[in-house]
C-alpha cells in the first residue's frame, strides 16, 4: 500500500517537469504536424489533430513511459498514396479501419509486425519512404510546385530544380524559395550551436517563429503584403470553432474496394512498424529503465487513430525524434504526452489565425530534413559494411517501394532475403525441414550462479526469430544469459541485429548478455552483425572475428595480455594431461596469454572417442606452467572425472581439514603422501573459498577448466583471474 | 537385426547389454536364415558368450513391423533395442519410418541407439523426465537400476513445465516480475515432487550417483531432447507416450519431437 502512495507521491512530484517537457514538444509537434499533414496532402490541421488526440488517448490508456504519439514521419508515404487514390473522405475511413485493425493486432498480440520481417529489408523500405517525402518536399521547399507522375521522377528532378532556382524572377517565388532554404540552414546548424538560451526553443520552432515575425515585419514595419506569394503560404486553418463542424462523414461506400483494404493494411503495417522501432528506441533512452509494454501501446495506439480518424486527423503512431526530445527536456512519465496534447490545443484555440502566415517553404524544409534522415545514407554505408547481400536486399527493398508500393516492397524484400538466405547456404533443406519445430531450449541453470542458457538449434533468421525472442523476454535484464549457437547452422543478419540490441539493453540494465558458439561460423564481413554460417570441414575459421573474439581481444588488451585468435593445430602440451588421454585435440585457438606470469586461457576443440568422432567438444580452459614440479592429482567436484583416472591408477584421496574440503571436492591422485603435503592449509583455504573448476596436475603444469563448453567472456576473466590467484598461492607456498 | 555394415556393432551393444542387465538376448531377424548367416552370428558373439551370454535367435518373414511386435510379444521380450539412422554428413540422427512405427506401438520398453559401437562407450549422464505423470515414478526408478547397472554416474531429472502454466504473457516489469514469481513457485513445486519420487527408490541404487534436477520452462517433450544434448548426456529416459491418434503425428508433441531428432540414446520406458 505504501509503495503505491510512494508511487503516486514521486508522480506528483515529477508534474512540473512534465508540464516543461511536454510544452518543449509541443513546440516541435505544432510544425511537425502541420508539415506532416500537408506533405500527405491532408488539410495542415489534420496533423495536429493526431497529435491531440494521439496525446490524450496514449497517455491514459498505453503502456509505454516516455514516448510521445502523433503523426508519423514514415506514415507520410503511405497516407500520400492512399488520399490521392480513395480521395480524402475514404482515406479517413481507411485510417479509422487501420486503427481498429491495430487494436484487433493487439488483442491477437500480433502487434509487433516488425518482428517478422527482415531489418534490412525494414531499412530499405524506411528509406523509401524517406526518399518519398524527400523528394516530393524539396521542390516546394525550393518554391517551385511540381506534379509529376512516380515517386522516381521526383528524385531524378531535383537537380534541375536546384538548378532551377538561379533562374527566378518572380519575386514571391524568390523569396519563397529563400525561405525554404534558409529554413533548412537553420535546421542544420541548429544542433552545432550550444547556446542554452537558443536551445531552450526547438529549430522547427525557431523556423515558425522568424516566419511569423517577418510576417508581421512586412506588415507592420515596411507596410507591404508579405513578400512570400500568397500562394506559397499555410492556408486552411480554420478557427477551432469551424473544425468541430468539419468532422469527416462516416461512409461505407469504399468497403467493397480491394484498393481500400490494401491501403488499410499498409497503414496499419507501417504504423505499427514505426511504433515498435520507436518504442524500442526510446526504451533505451528511459533513465528509469522501464520496459514498455508495447502489446498495451499498440492497442492504444490503434484507438488513438481510430478516434483520430473520426475527428479528421491521422494515424497515430509513437514517434522516435519528439520522444527523444521528451526525455531530453526532462520527461519521465507518460503525463508529458498528455501535456504536449493540451499545449497544441491551446496554441490552436489561441494563436490559429498567425499560424496562417507560416511560409509553405520554410515547414517543408523541416520535411525535407525528416526526410533525409530517414534515407539516411548512412544507413546505406552501415550495410555495405555488413555485406553485399544486406545492400543488394535493401536496394531491392528500396527500389521495388518507390515503384509499386509498400506492401508489395516489403513483400519483396521478404522473399528475396529468403532467396539469398537459401543461396548462400546452398541448401534448402535445412530451412524447409526445420521451419517447424520449436528449435529453441532455454533454461536456467540450477548448478552455479543461476544464469539462464540458451541454445538454439538448425537456424536462426528473421523467419523464427520470434520464438527466441520469446525466451529472452522473459528474462529480467538484470540477470546474465548466455546464448549459445554451436549447434545452428545458420544465423542471419537480423537476429544478430536484434540480439546486439539485447545486449546492449542487458548491459545498461546491469545484466549480463553474451552470444557463444559462432566462432567456427564463417561470415563474409567482418562486421558483428553479418550473416553467420557453420561450414562442416572446411576453412573452419574465417579471418573476420566474431564478437566475443573481439571482446577477448579488448579484455586482453585491458590486462595487457597477448592475444591470438588463429587456430594452432600443434597442442602437444595437452597431450600429457589424462584428461586428453581418450581425446583427440583437433586445435586449440583464441590463446590469451599472460605477460607476467605463465598463464595461458584458450578455446580447445577435441573429439571424444577414435576413429568416427562420437562428438566435436570446445572448450575454454586455462593451462599453467609452474617453475617447481607439483605432485600428479586431479580435484574436481562431481566425480566427473573419477572413472577416467581410477583406470590411470589413481586413488582416491581424503585430507582431513577443519572445513569440509573431502566432502565437496574429489581428490585422486597417484602418491597420496606428496598429494597430501602438497594440499597444506593455505592450499585447501584457497579452494574452500573460491569458485569451483576442474584441475588437473601432470606434475610440471595445470589444467584448469569450468564447463565443457565455450565460457563467456564473463566466465573466461573469473577463470583467468582464478588461475592467477592459484599461482601466486602455489608460488607463494613454493618460496 | 539385419546384415547390414553395422551387424558387429549392434551385436556388441546388444550383448553388452545383456551381460550388464543379466538378460537374455533375442535376436530378431526378418526374413529367412541360412547356415552362413547363424555362423557368422556365432563367430561374432564367441567372446561374449564366453563371459556368459545366453542368445535365442528368431527368424521369420514378413513385414517387418509386424514380424518385430509379435515376436515381442511371443517371446516376452522386456526391452527392445532399435538403431537410427544418420542424417547426410551431419551429426544428427532420425529413426526410420519401420523403427518408428514399432516404437509407437511396442508393448515393451524401446532403447533407441543413436550410435552402436564395437568398443564400449562408458554411459556416465543419464537424463531422464521427471513429468507430472503416472508413469514417471517407475521411469525414475528404471531409470536408477540402469544407472547402476551401467555405472553411470550423474542423474538430471528433468522436469519440462509448460509455459502455458505461467498464464502470464511478459509484455512489461510488472508482468514480468510477476511470471518470475510464479516461476520460482511452479519450480518448487516440481522440485519437491520429484524430490519425493527420489526419497522413495532404495538407497543402494542410489549412492554413487550424483542426482540433479534441472527444471526448464518450455516445449513438453522437446526442451528435455535439446537439453539432453546440450549437457551431453549418454541416455535419456523417458515415459511411454500414451496411445497416438492421426493429429498426434500432424502435429507432433511429447516423444514425437525426439524421435524426429535422437539427441543420443534414449531408453522408453513402458
Amino acid at each position: 500500500m505504501s509503495q503505491r502512495t510512494n508511487k503516486l507521491k514521486e508522480a506528483i512530484k515529477a508534474v512540473p517537469a512534465n508540464i516543461f517537457s511536454g510544452f518543449v514538444v509541443s513546440l516541435i509537434a505544432l510544425p511537425l504536424g502541420l508539415g506532416l499533414a500537408m506533405a500527405s496532402d491532408a488539410p495542415p490541421m489534420a496533423g495536429v489533430i493526431s497529435a491531440i488526440v494521439g496525446g490524450v488517448v496514449v497517455s491514459v490508456f498505453g503502456g509505454s513511459h516516455v514516448t510521445i504519439a502523433g503523426p508519423g514521419n514514415g506514415l507520410v508515404g503511405v497516407l500520400l498514396v492512399a488520399i490521392s487514390t480513395l480521395g480524402l473522405q475514404d482515406a479517413y475511413m481507411a485510417i479509422i479501419c487501420s486503427g481498429i485493425l491495430l487494436v484487433i493486432l493487439g488483442y491477437l498480440r500480433l502487434g509487433k509486425l516488425a518482428d517478422f520481417f527482415p531489418s534490412t529489408a525494414i531499412q530499405g523500405m524506411l528509406a523509401a519512404i524517406g526518399l518519398i517525402i524527400l523528394g516530393k518536399q524539396f521542390h516546394i521547399m525550393l518554391g517551385n510546385r511540381l506534379s509529376l507522375e512516380n515517386n522516381l521522377d521526383y528524385i531524378f528532378a531535383m537537380p534541375e530544380a536546384i538548378v532551377n532556382v538561379f533562374y527566378y524572377s518572380d519575386v514571391g517565388a524568390i523569396s519563397a524559395g529563400l525561405s525554404g532554404i534558409l529554413s533548412l540552414a537553420i535546421l542544420i546548424i541548429y544542433p552545432k550551436l550550444r547556446n542554452r538560451y537558443l536551445q531552450l526553443v526547438p529549430a522547427p520552432m525557431w523556423i515558425v517563429l522568424i516566419s511569423i515575425a517577418f510576417s508581421y515585419y512586412c506588415e507592420l514595419v515596411l507596410k507591404t503584403p508579405n513578400l512570400i506569394a500568397e500562394d506559397y503560404m499555410i492556408r486552411g486553418i480554420p478557427p477551432i470553432e469551424q473544425l468541430m463542424n468539419d468532422l469527416p462523414d462516416i461512409r461505407f461506400t469504399a468497403f467493397s474496394d480491394w484498393l481500400f483494404w490494401s491501403q488499410v493494411l499498409a497503414l496499419a503495417l507501417i504504423s505499427s512498424v514505426e511504433s515498435l522501432l520507436s518504442i524500442k528506441a526510446v526504451d533505451q533512452l528511459d533513465p528509469s529503465k522501464r520496459r514498455s509494454n508495447f502489446t498495451k501501446d499498440i492497442k492504444a495506439l490503434g484507438l488513438a487513430t481510430a478516434v483520430s480518424g473520426f475527428l479528421g486527423g491521422l494515424n497515430v503512431v509513437t514517434v522516435i525524434a519528439r520522444s527523444s526530445v521528451n526525455v531530453n527536456s526532462g520527461g519521465s512519465n507518460r503525463s508529458s504526452n498528455f501535456f504536449h496534447a493540451i499545449f497544441l490545443l491551446i496554441f490552436i484555440v489561441l494563436f490559429s489565425s498567425q499560424l496562417e502566415r507560416i511560409p509553405l517553404p520554410a515547414l517543408m524544409a523541416i520535411l525535407v530534413f525528416t526526410g533525409y534522415k530517414l534515407a539516411a545514407p548512412k544507413n546505406m554505408l552501415k550495410m555495405v559494411s555488413i555485406g553485399k547481400e544486406q545492400l543488394l536486399i535493401y536496394f531491392i527493398t528500396l527500389l521495388s517501394t518507390l515503384q509499386i508500393g509498400l506492401v508489395a516492397g516489403i513483400i519483396i524484400g521478404t522473399t528475396s532475403t529468403f532467396i539469398i538466405h537459401v543461396v548462400s547456404t546452398r541448401s534448402i533443406l535445412v530451412f524447409t525441414r526445420n521451419f517447424l519445430k520449436p528449435n529453441v531450449l532455454m533454461f536456467q541453470e540450477s548448478e552455479g550462479n543461476g544464469q539462464y542458457f540458451v541454445s538454439v538449434k538448425h537456424f536462426c533468421t528473421f523467419v523464427n526469430f520470434f520464438r527466441l525472442k520469446g525466451k529472452l523476454d522473459n528474462v529480467p535484464e538484470t540477470e546474465t544469459i548466455v546464448l549459445d549457437f554451436s549447434l545452428c547452422e545458420f544465423v542471419d543478419h537480423t537476429v544478430m541485429d536484434s540480439l546486439s540490441a539485447y545486449q546492449e539493453l542487458f548491459e545498461k540494465r546491469g545484466g549480463h548478455f553474451e552470444v557463444i558458439g559462432l566462432d567456427t561460423h564463417a561470415a563474409d564481413s567482418s562486421h558483428p552483425f553479418a550473416i553467420r554460417k557453420l561450414v562442416p570441414f572446411s576453412g573452419l575459421l574465417s579471418q573476420h572475428l566474431t564478437k566475443r573474439q573481439m571482446a577477448l581481444e579488448t579484455l586482453s588488451k585491458d590486462y595487457d595480455f597477448q592475444y591470438n585468435p588463429k587456430k594452432v593445430d600443434r597442442a602437444a602440451f595437452l597431450e600429457s594431461f589424462i584428461f586428453f588421454r581418450s581425446k583427440k585435440v583437433n586445435y586449440i585457438h583464441n590463446l590469451v596469454k599472460s605477460k607476467q606470469e605463465p598463464i595461458t586461457a584458450f578455446d580447445v576443440n577435441f573429439s571424444e572417442g577414435e576413429f568416427i568422432a562420437k562428438e566435436v567438444v570446445n572448450t575454454t580452459m586455462v593451462h599453467i606452467n609452474l617453475k617447481h614440479a607439483l605432485p600428479i592429482f586431479t580435484l574436481d567436484k562431481e566425480g566427473f572425472l573419477q572413472r577416467l583416472y581410477g583406470v590411470a591408477g589413481f586413488t582416491n584421496i581424503s585430507i582431513s581439514s577443519p572445513g569440509d574440503f573431502s566432502k565437496r571436492f574429489y581428490l585422486l591422485g597417484e602418491k597420496p603422501h606428496e598429494v597430501r603435503a602438497f594440499f597444506n592449509k593455505t592450499i585447501i583455504h584457497f579452494f574452500e573459498s573460491n569458485p569451483y573448476f576442474h584441475i588437473e596436475s601432470n606434475g610440471k603444469s595445470l589444467l584448469i577448466f569450468g564447463k565443457e563448453r565455450s565460457a563467456s567472456i564473463h566466465e573466461i576473466t573469473r577463470l583467468i583471474d582464478f588461475s592467477s590467484r592459484l599461482f601466486q598461492v602455489i608460488e607463494n607456498d613454493h618460496s | 537385426m539385419a546384415f547390414s555394415p553395422n551387424l558387429k556393432a549392434n551385436l556388441y551393444e546388444g550383448a553388452r547389454l545383456a551381460l550388464f542387465l543379466k538378460a537374455k538376448l533375442v535376436l530378431i531377424h526378418v526374413g529367412t536364415m541360412s547356415d552362413e548367416k547363424t555362423k557368422l552370428l556365432h563367430e561374432l558373439l564367441q567372446g561374449h558368450q564366453a563371459e556368459g551370454l545366453e542368445y535365442r535367435i528368431y527368424c521369420q518373414d514378413g513385414d517387418p513391423v509386424e514380424v518385430i511386435l509379435s515376436t515381442v510379444s511371443e517371446a516376452r521380450i522386456d526391452l527392445l533395442i532399435l538403431g537410427a539412422l544418420q542424417r547426410e554428413n551431419f551429426l544428427k540422427y532420425y529413426l526410420g519410418s519401420i523403427a518408428r512405427q514399432i516404437t509407437r506401438r511396442a508393448s515393451c520398453s524401446v532403447l533407441l541407439l543413436v550410435k552402436p559401437s564395437v568398443e564400449r562407450v562408458p554411459c556416465e549422464h543419464i537424463v531422464v523426465n521427471g513429468l507430472a505423470d503416472p508413469k514417471t515414478e517407475q521411469t525414475i526408478a528404471t531409470a536408477f537400476s540402469v544407472a547402476k547397472s551401467l555405472s553411470a554416474y550423474k542423474i538430471t531429472i528433468v522436469e519440462e513445465i509448460k509455459p502455458q502454466e505461467v498464464a502470464i504473457s511478459v509484455d512489461d516489469d510488472r508482468s514480468l516480475r510477476r511470471s518470475q514469481i510464479i516461476k520460482e513457485r511452479l519450480k518448487h513445486r516440481e522440485e519437491s515432487r520429484v524430490k519425493q519420487i527420489i526419497s522413495n527408490i532404495p538407497d543402494d541404487l542410489k549412492d554413487d550417483i550424483m542426482v540433479h534436477s534441472q527444471s526448464i520452462f518450455g516445449k513438453r517433450g522437446y526442451s528435455i531432447g535439446h537439453y539432453a544434448q546440450v549437457v551431453r548426456a549418454d541416455l535419456l529416459v523417458m515415459n511411454a507416450p500414451r496411445k497416438m491418434t492421426f493429429w498426434d503425428r500432424l502435429f507432433p508433441h511429447d516423444i514425437e519431437h525426439i524421435l524426429g531428432e535422437l539427441p543420443t540414446d534414449v531408453l522408453i520406458v513402458q
